[in-house]
């Protein structure tokens, strides 16, 4: 660190407490449900998928595709959701932002953001189809929701950054 | 920014097949979810006892947490109480004068109504309470209207049974663990509670709308008026919901369907009360259908 101003370069810039910090935040992120305040409508935004996709687009190469599958399970067990939906659908947007990542390669924080802004929206209302009957008056505090849920992705992907830590020590 | 480092295996045949694997691995988790979501919607129950597992594990932080909340959230009424207590006793015991003739007139009539249903030999059926627990975490960021309670069928609670607070119904229990159970509450867009109105005792019905709302509909007559203010109660039929347990009021004059505000918000109450289903055999039957998927 000291001395040279290329003393960091070439090592490894991710840190290696990602490896299980990862799984358990974004399991912590599912637990949010258990705060103590009993809502009438869905208004808690889905901090779990919100957690996974930040992971996800910071650190492509931490989590395998597959995680999705046992993550989307615990968050089913909480959720209220019926078992296997989490399962499906952050599994589907998750295997989809791989496909993306293909397509769009030079890219800033606003593609970021509309990918998760893009898969929240999938996620949540994939859920809501499987999960009330369609003549449910849900739709509305749906929307705001996902609103929400976008509007705060931003913090939840600082708040990896700074969990992951050891990118870009200066 | 530069592309992210991508999952690009180079030219190991290893790591390409690695790579193929965990993507075989995804599609058949896909697969895998998909039957289980199949399962649940054509069974509702059947995950009744991984939930119940998992949510004997989870609910003790949820009851640490919901007593944190309690205890700072009291603080501030706890001042304000201490301050208007003089006030308040003023006006406490003018209300208490008030009421008085009121009682009196109340105590008649019940007594009378007391001997004339022993003159008719009507027998009412009690539907005991079963235990007092508090609700400790809901689904928030679900469509569907669930609760926990922090009391499960190591006390006596179990499927198909009403809960209600002092105010009013709350839902009914449709899965339970040893210390923990999960109930339906009547908000829920699948929660159907038959009613009837107050005043005049038409029949209705209670579905939940799914958005704090509760939609009342008629059964049986076309072209009824409700009023604003018109308050429902249980009326028993069914035999899950034991009658007159206050349920909601309409918010605006419609005709056949009304939306209507519930008496009891599962966040501001105190104990939750589980009791007895009113039929215990009709509960039996009935209970299954609308579980959580």
């Amino acid at each position: 660190m000291s001395g040279s101003p290329f003393a960091g370069l070439g090592k490894v810039d991710t840190s290696a407490r990602a490896r299980w910090l990862a799984p358990l935040s974004i399991v912590i992120g599912s637990l949010t449900v258990l705060v103590p305040f009993k809502a009438s409508f869905p208004i808690l935004p889905p901090l779990g998928l919100m957690m996974l996709l930040a992971w996800r687009l910071h650190r492509p190469d931490l989590l395998k595709p597959w995680a999705a599958v046992l993550l989307g399970l615990v968050d089913d067990l909480v959720s209220g959701q019926p078992m296997g939906s989490s399962m499906v659908f952050w599994t589907v947007s998750f295997i989809a932002i791989d496909v993306l990542d293909t397509r769009i390669v030079w890219r800033d924080f606003l593609q970021d953001w509309l990918l998760a802004a893009g898969a929240i929206g999938f996620c949540l209302i994939g859920g809501r189809l499987v999960a009330a009957p369609l003549g449910a008056h849900v739709d509305t505090v749906l929307l705001i929701q996902i609103l929400i849920a976008i509007a705060l992705f931003p913090v939840l992907s600082r708040l990896v950054a700074r969990l992951d830590g050891k990118r870009r020590t200066r | 920014m530069a592309p992210p480092r991508n999952r690009r295996p180079g030219f190991s045949r290893r790591a390409q097949y690695g790579l193929f694997i965990s993507y075989v691995l995804a599609g058949g988790g896909v697969l895998v979810g998909a039957v289980l979501l199949l399962l649940s919607t054509l069974h509702p129950p059947a995950f009744a006892a991984v939930r119940g597992t998992f949510s004997e594990l989870v609910t003790p932080v949820a009851s640490g947490l919901d007593g944190v909340r309690r205890g700072v959230s009291g603080i501030p009424s706890g001042i304000g109480s201490f301050f208007g207590v003089r006030s308040e006793n003023a006006a406490l015991r003018a209300e208490v004068e008030a009421n008085r003739k009121l009682v009196e007139e109340a105590r008649i009539a019940a007594y009378d109504n007391r001997r004339l249903r022993a003159t008719l030999r009507l027998r009412d059926r009690i539907s005991a309470p079963v235990v007092t627990a508090r609700l400790v975490y809901s689904t928030g960021s679900s469509t569907r209207r669930f609760a926990t309670l922090n009391a499960g069928s190591w006390q006596g609670v179990s499927a198909g049974q009403p809960v209600r607070s002092a105010d009013g119904l709350i839902g009914r229990v449709v899965e339970v663990s040893p210390n923990t159970a999960r109930v339906l509450l009547i908000l829920d867009p699948e929660s159907i509670v038959p009613v009837r109105r107050v005043r005049d005792g038409l029949p209705a019905i209670a579905a939940g709308r799914g958005d704090g709302l509760i939609e009342i509909r008629s059964a049986g007559a076309a072209q009824v008026l409700f009023e604003p203010g018109d308050a429902f109660v249980t009326s028993g039929t069914g035999g899950i919901f034991p009658p007159n347990i206050a349920v909601a009021q309409v918010r605006n004059r419609a005709r056949d369907t009304a939306e209507g505000t519930p008496f009891a918000s599962p966040d501001t109450l105190d104990y939750a009360v589980v009791q007895q289903s009113y039929f215990p055999e009709a509960g039996a039957v009935r209970a299954p259908e609308a579980a959580p998927r």
